[in-house]
């Protein structure tokens, strides 16, 4: 066997190893660092590999130990997954080039190791959801990443770090027994873990009460994790005291998992086995989706805080993503994985540029910005391109989603012209808030008495990470064909081929 | 050379230059050469693409597809070739007068000023150029970005203010209402390619087609229709070139020109006038020309009452494409000529005027033509070309547009342009009268006679105009006013070859 043919299982194992080790490394130095970054930058490669190979052949199985499934654990990596992985082992990527000195100017050096260890243990988890192809599994890494979740975000510089990791924590077990709750259900109905067993086998038990609650069950647990409105009051608290450069790698990544669960539960195993209660549950989510999507902005216009501000956009643009999901036909849900594919890119280069403001003016809140344009020039354009790309200005990554997610929602009839109109003023108090920085950027003058002293432009390797993120909006704002491919190849799965 | 590389040369020779006008930006007149250079050689390149439209070719070049069937591409047809024609041929004269202009007012930031310029031009030719919707669209945006720091370029409260509404208004439409009208006409035609007689026709019922005729017409904020014309005076805070070519010529010609290409590119002529709600826009742009005249009236800023009156000229063409006749889309297209060299006129004078004596009130005009009788003069002119009175080259697009009414069988909408004429001598022709005809009063004299002649030309002969650079651009504007009235032709055939050439 050669080595391509483990990647599937190494992309999760080897953060998995390397975790341990981390803590038992003396914090001292830039060792930690180096290692977790070069594990992170190894596993992206192998995602890269894996995505690839998926675009040409389709679908990956992997038996662990060679046991057949459905008795031993099964790994599928599909269009989607590939996907996720990319995503996953990418944003932490960046997050650890960009992050290092703000790392060092938030997070006591006592503690950086065992912070690097959790942190490959949160990417485990999140890879290791993403590639399994069994329930219970998803619900192991599911506790891996949440748990080493918390201890990051509890690692922030202030003392409010402490509770909104606490509301993190309390949020996020919630869901997880939720989803354990639903998961349970269905072992019982169909006597098997497996996801793709378990979608044969609940072909004779569809329709039946416990299914049904399992559905409600595993969806409410996953929109917790996810954030989805009104579940979303833990999110732009973690994101706002965590460590920035954590900030970062969960902005980008975190909660995607999560709708990733969403939606393969959702077209996996509900949709085709519970046919008008699953209509029912998505015409459910569409509220919650446009109330997300609508608040979410609206509070973003009136956060003073940027890494908040930048929580409640998130808040918003997960609306987005579940709204396709919902929608229930295979233009939705492309919508869906490209706008998880994009607002990625579009958070992640954000919070770097975010990161490099927080690092050299030490704070975060919008009105202390004034003159940063003058002083960081490069951050603050990077900012303001990705800016444009959240909005959706065309020859943007944000702007191709936008067009497949309200193509989609046309489909809808009269219903989706009422969608339209709600997405698009979702789009202008984007403009709105997005501008607001740029007004205090480039028009403010600095505060009297703030000492403008020794504020520079952001640490190379930040600033050439945030570049390679503004130019990929660009660049898959122009030839999106990677992420449409991947998302198209994953639709005609779930719908059989119908497009 | 061949066309398609003339296109893509005439794209981006003004990112080019604004980059160069950048990095020249240390050495002002180093600066100020390379853009009046860049100019010419822009202008002799769109000039160039001239024959082949001439002789029914459609230059065209993609440059890639985003989506399959979502092209971002050039196509150049005969509007757009005229829009772009005036869009760089004023440009050479405007870089000229904003030379003279920035140094006569001291403004700062001249550069970054004249490199934004640039990149307005550049999306202003995008605009005439684009061979679809969503190119079309992509320009019209970056147009507006680009703008804003122009408009905002005081950089005091006021112009703050005023740019943001500026954008408000216009990102706002457009992403508000042009967008998702866009995105109908891309779900159901499947295609956003302009083409001769339309694209929606056989694909779009007539109820959804007039709901998306509202879309566009008030998504298209560019051409003022009210109640989204606020943005026009808030934009006036702006250095009076920006309001020259860009406030009379390159941003709301885009808007207008816009608006005859989905009418006539989109809709289709026929199926326009087969849409209840092409009556009802027609109706909003009367309102609106005859209000917008009115408000001029009383508007007491020369400056803002050239914005109002500019609002209801823009209207005559949103009118002129309503009535969707041939003779109507001659006039509206031939207005977009008349309308952008007299008002450039007016504006370079009430620029010259701010340069040389530092007034900004039509009050505070008394007898100003005995110091800046060229100024004044060429102010008359360009009036005269607005009202519409002959031998201006404002009578034609006028008489186009009436004849276009009276073959669409409105009789209301002739009386409607005779009453704005009334109302436009009623607006533009008291500072002539003020400047001329009434004496000057008497403190004034000393105040400006000594402090700004230094500045102008033959200040021994009492004379005060404004430098060189502001008044030969002004001159020439005054004339070209004058030679349209007499060589219009090959520009009414062209227009006309919109229909001739293609149908």
């Amino acid at each position: 066997m050669t080595l391509t043919e483990q990647f599937p299982v190494l992309v999760v194992v080897l953060p998995l190893f390397v975790a341990p080790l981390l803590a038992l490394l003396a914090s001292r130095g830039n060792l930690p660092w180096l290692v977790a970054t070069v594990t992170s930058a190894l596993t992206f490669a192998m995602a890269i590999a894996l995505a690839a190979q998926v675009m040409q052949t389709g679908v990956i199985y992997y038996e662990l130990g060679n046991w057949p499934v459905p008795f031993g654990i099964g790994l599928t990596i599909g269009p989607l997954s590939a996907m996720m992985l990319m995503i996953i082992s990418g944003a932490s990527t960046v997050a650890l080039v960009a992050g290092r000195e703000s790392m060092n100017a938030e997070v006591g050096t006592a503690h950086q190791a065992l912070l690097y260890s959790c942190w490959l243990l949160a990417m485990t988890g999140l890879l290791g959801i993403t590639v399994t192809g069994d329930a219970f599994n998803i619900f192991v890494f599911m506790e891996i990443s949440s748990l080493a979740s918390y201890v990051m975000v509890a690692n922030g510089p202030k003392r409010q770090a402490l509770t909104a990791s606490f509301k993190y924590l309390v949020t996020g077990t919630l869901g997880a027994t939720f989803y354990l709750i639903g998961v349970g259900y269905l072992y019982m109905m169909t006597g098997t873990l497996n996801i793709a067993d378990m979608a044969v086998r609940l072909a004779d038990v569809s329709d039946t009460l416990p299914v049904m609650i399992a559905g409600g069950f595993v969806i409410l647990g996953v929109a917790l994790k996810a954030a989805l409105f009104p579940m979303h009051a833990w999110m732009p608290n973690a994101y706002q005291h965590a460590p920035t450069p954590v900030a970062i790698f969960f902005a980008a990544c975190a909660t995607k998992v999560a709708l990733f669960v969403m939606l393969r539960f959702q077209y996996e195993l509900l949709l085709p086995n519970l046919g008008p209660q699953a209509a029912f549950l998505s015409s459910w989510l569409i509220p919650l989706c446009v109330g997300g999507f609508l608040v979410g902005s609206a509070v973003a216009m009136f956060e003073r805080d940027l890494k908040r501000m930048l929580g409640y956009s998130s808040v918003a643009q997960l609306g987005y993503i579940v709204l396709g999901i919902s929608l229930a036909n295979s233009a939705g849900v492309t919508a869906a994985m490209i706008h998880f594919f994009n607002h990625a890119l579009i958070k992640a280069a954000l919070f770097v540029a975010v990161a490099g403001m927080v690092l050299r003016f030490g704070s975060s809140n919008i009105e202390q910005l004034a003159g940063v344009g003058k002083r960081m020039p490069w951050t603050t354009l990077g900012f303001v391109l990705a800016g444009v790309s959240l909005i959706g200005v065309p020859l943007t990554a944000g702007f191709i989603s936008k067009w497949y997610l309200i193509q989609a929602v046309l489909e809808l009839g009269g219903l989706g012209i009422l969608l339209t109109i709600l997405i698009l003023v979702s789009s202008l108090m984007a403009v709105v808030y997005i501008w607001k920085v740029v007004e205090v950027a480039y028009f403010k003058e600095p505060i009297d008495g703030q000492s403008m002293v020794g504020v520079r432009e952001a640490p190379m390797p930040l600033l050439v990470v945030l570049w390679v993120l503004v130019l990929a909006n660009i660049w898959f704002g122009i030839d999106p064909s990677i992420p449409i491919t991947l998302a198209e190849q994953e639709a005609a799965g779930f719908f059989g081929g119908a497009r | 050379m061949s066309d398609a590389s003339l296109i893509l040369l005439a794209m981006a020779l003004p990112l080019v230059f604004a980059g160069v006008i950048a990095l020249t930006g240390s050495n002002r007149n180093l600066r100020d050469s390379v853009m009046v250079g860049s100019t010419l050689i822009l202008f002799a390149t769109v000039l160039s693409l001239l024959p082949s439209v001439n002789a029914g070719g459609r230059p065209s070049v993609a440059l890639f597809d985003i989506m399959p069937g979502l092209t971002l591409g050039f196509s150049i047809e005969p509007l757009g070739m005229i829009f772009a024609l005036v869009a760089s041929g004023l440009w050479v004269l405007t870089s000229l007068y904003g030379i003279g202009y920035m140094r006569g007012a001291k403004e700062k930031h001249q550069t970054r000023f004249f490199a934004c310029f640039s990149i307005a031009i550049f999306a202003a030719l995008g605009v005439a150029f684009a061979e679809n919707m969503f190119t079309l669209f992509i320009f019209y945006e970056v147009l507006s970005l680009s703008t804003y720091p122009l408009v905002a370029h005081k950089g005091n409260e006021e112009a703050k203010r005023g740019a943001r509404i500026y954008l408000g208004i216009l990102l706002g439409t457009s992403i508000g209402l042009m967008l998702p009208a866009m995105l109908v006409t891309w779900y159901m035609a499947g295609t956003l390619t302009f083409q001769p007689g339309g694209i929606l026709q056989d694909n779009v019922s007539r109820s959804v087609g007039a709901i998306l005729l509202i879309l566009y017409m008030f998504g298209i904020g560019k051409a003022a229709l009210m109640p989204f014309h606020r943005w026009l005076p808030s934009a006036m805070v702006a250095p009076t070139p920006v309001s020259a070519l860009l406030h009379a010529v390159a941003v709301v010609k885009a808007g207008v020109f816009t608006v005859l290409k989905v009418a006539v590119y989109l809709f289709g002529l026929d199926y326009l006038q087969s849409l209840w709600s092409a009556d009802f826009v027609m109706w909003v742009a009367a309102f609106t020309l005859l209000s917008a005249s009115i408000v001029a009236l009383q508007k007491t800023n020369l400056k803002a009452r050239l914005a109002y009156s500019t609002i209801s000229q823009l209207a005559y063409i949103v009118l002129g494409a309503m009535l969707a006749n041939e003779l109507a889309i001659v006039g509206g297209g031939l207005h977009i000529v008349m309308h952008a060299f007299g008002k450039i006129t007016l504006f370079f004078c009430a620029g010259a005027i701010y340069v040389a004596a530092h007034k900004t009130e039509i009050s505070q005009m008394d007898g100003l033509g005995r110091k800046m009788p060229i100024t004044m003069f060429a102010f008359l002119l360009g009036a005269l070309s607005v009202i519409g009175a002959p031998p201006l080259g404002g009578f034609w697009s006028k008489w186009h547009l009436m004849l276009g009414a009276v073959d669409a069988q409105q009789q209301i909408m002739i009386a409607v342009f005779l009453v704005s004429t009334l109302l436009n001598i009623a607006y533009l022709l008291p500072p002539v009268i003020r400047a001329f005809l009434l004496s000057p009063p008497k403190d004034d004299h000393d105040d400006h006679g000594d402090k700004h002649a230094p500045h102008g030309v033959g200040h021994r002969f009492g004379l005060a105009e404004a430098p060189l650079f502001c008044l030969v651009p002004l001159c020439l504007t005054a004339i070209g006013t004058v030679l349209l009235f007499f060589f219009v032709d090959p520009i009414r055939g062209l227009i006309q070859s919109v229909f001739t050439g293609a149908m």
